[in-house]
């Protein structure tokens, strides 16, 4: 909610090999490409690499936003059946997951970390594995007509297109309740708005790049705006478990609704 | 005994701050906690009080509070002048404060954020396990206002014998950063890399609870292009735009998208947070 956020694509704001323990690691194993989701070419390989992210971190590095949600996704099993060494933070990003927090920080033992991820085969990301979380919107955003003209469609189509698309939380940030969708094929991107809003109201359902997020709570904002949910408070509510509606891997589909009066 | 604790002076910045908020970073959840980490320990383990009891951080002005029982209280981290009912008291070991008096911790008289732990330490509500103060996020209590009202825990006993010196650590005259490369070194040119390790910085006035801010030369990209927004991690050295390299410290954001230089060991973070304005700064190259 800062500058210092310094995520230039975040909602809000404006390679020589890595080497872990002296030794340059680059994926061996990897990502199947089979079912890896639209657009995903056969021959898709997961190019994971490793980076070093200080003694207590590693930063993994894929070539495609997919294979990091893949990789997530099998960081949460392996997490899940006790296979993996103690991390205290597991974050994904666009085409990372950070592992941060590692029990064991010396050298040898982020070195042998690293060897193991990159020997892993990754199943691909399964999209209809688990219900979606449905979000009512309100498709009457002020940016609705330059959205439809970034996709070369109509904006009475951009609800349809937008509300028929099966959404994934690829990673969370900005905000806390503040969830980074994916889902929206690769010819459908938004570009950001050249001068952000100073201010968005909680609840804007916007769009920007590949994505698409939902403000948990009023703040500047560079996204393009195309509807809007009643009852925002439900994206974030750390006195309830699960604090946040929206977190990494959670499925997603926004259903149009009329405006409440 | 239970008991309350009363804001008569609130100070510049007063937060309350426990050991953090980890393991909700994959929700946007900064760590939070108190920024000088061994102050905060020692001050709770001098007033009888687990490490990780939540205390009073203050910011450069001090503080003064008024508890409604008798409590132990330490005042510790950055040094100032400690009063009780305007008799000095000892600063770095604990205070017996009667019901109704007035603890006042002065300003820092070297280094910014002193540490005011109670007997049974502060209550407020906590908010995903943690009662420290998220500047970032608004997580947690807010910053203290005069006249604000905190809940006191119960004082399980008296406070351990204390030793005749208790080291803490001072204020720091240059501020010395070991510096982990990556994961982003490779966007930064080698004369940038040279730079950082061999220039002269400073503590910028615009640094916080997120990060310490530098004044000094800036380091040039040998990548322009931007940077996927990936996790950060506490001690990340990311590099916005202006080239001035900032610290990431207990209140960072999660993720972001400025290039990460290096990492500074986590063990240099808290001398960094008492380095007020001005005060040299020098990174070097960290072994391991």
């Amino acid at each position: 909610m800062s500058g210092e956020a310094g995520a230039a694509g975040a909602p809000g704001a404006p390679e020589a090999a890595g080497t872990v323990g002296g030794m340059p690691e680059r994926g061996r194993g990897g990502i199947a490409a089979a079912d890896a989701g639209p657009g995903v070419p056969e021959t898709a390989s997961g190019g994971l690499r490793v980076l070093p992210a200080g003694p207590g971190a590693l930063l993994v590095e894929l070539d495609r936003g997919e294979h990091a949600e893949a990789l997530h996704a099998e960081l949460l099993r392996r997490r899940a059946r006790g296979e993996l060494p103690a991390v205290r933070e597991i974050v994904p990003g666009a085409r990372t997951v950070l592992l941060d927090g590692i029990a064991d920080r010396t050298p040898d033992g982020r070195a042998a970390f690293a060897r193991a991820l990159v020997s892993w085969e990754i199943p691909p990301l399964r999209r209809d594995a688990v219900d979606a979380v449905e979000i009512p919107v309100v498709y009457d955003g002020p940016d609705l007509a330059d959205v439809a003209a970034a996709w070369g469609v109509t904006a009475d189509e951009v609800p349809g297109i937008h509300a028929g698309t099966e959404f994934r939380v690829a990673f969370c940030g900005f905000a806390p309740g503040f969830g980074y969708l994916t889902g929206l094929p690769a010819h459908l991107r938004t570009p950001r708005r050249a001068t952000p809003r100073t201010r968005v109201p909680a609840g804007a359902l916007a769009l920007a790049g590949p994505y698409t997020g939902v403000y948990p709570r009023t703040s500047p904002g560079g996204w393009q705006i195309i509807g809007r949910m009643p009852g925002p408070q439900e994206l974030w509510n750390p006195g309830r478990e699960p604090a946040a509606l929206l977190s990494p891997g959670t499925r997603v589909r926004f259903v149009a609704t009329e405006a409440r009066s | 005994m239970t008991g309350r604790v009363e804001v008569v002076r609130a100070g510049a910045l007063t937060t309350v701050q426990d050991a953090g908020r980890g393991g909700w970073a994959h929700l946007g959840v900064p760590r939070s906690g108190a920024l000088d980490a061994p102050a905060h320990r020692l001050a709770n383990r001098l007033a009888g009080n687990p490490g990780t009891a939540a205390v009073l951080e203050t910011t450069v002005t001090g503080c003064a509070v008024r508890p409604d029982r008798p409590v132990v209280a330490v005042v510790g981290g950055a040094p100032c002048r400690v009063t009780v009912d305007g008799r000095p008291a000892a600063w770095g070991a604990p205070v017996r404060v009667p019901a109704g008096a007035v603890l006042d911790a002065g300003p820092a008289a070297r280094g910014l954020r002193s540490y005011l732990a109670f007997g049974g330490g502060l209550l407020p509500e906590p908010v995903l396990g943690s009662r420290s103060a998220d500047l970032l996020s608004g997580l947690g209590p807010p910053p203290l206002r005069d006249g604000d009202v905190l809940p006191l825990g119960y004082a399980t006993g008296a406070p351990p014998p204390v030793a005749d010196a208790v080291p803490w650590p001072a204020a720091p005259d240059v501020v010395v950063l070991p510096v982990h490369l990556g994961p982003r070194h490779d966007w930064f040119t080698d004369a940038a890399l040279r730079t950082l390790t061999t220039a002269a910085y400073r503590v910028s006035p615009q640094s916080n609870r997120i990060g310490l801010r530098t004044e000094g030369p800036a380091l040039e990209r040998a990548r322009t292009d931007e940077l996927p927004s990936e996790g950060m991690v506490f001690g990340a050295v990311q590099v916005p735009p202006d080239g001035r390299p900032v610290v990431f410290l207990n209140d960072h954001p999660t993720t972001g998208g400025y290039p990460v230089v290096g990492v500074v060991a986590e063990s240099a973070l808290a001398a960094a947070a008492q380095a007020g304005a001005g005060t040299p700064v020098r990174f070097v190259r960290a072994g391991g």
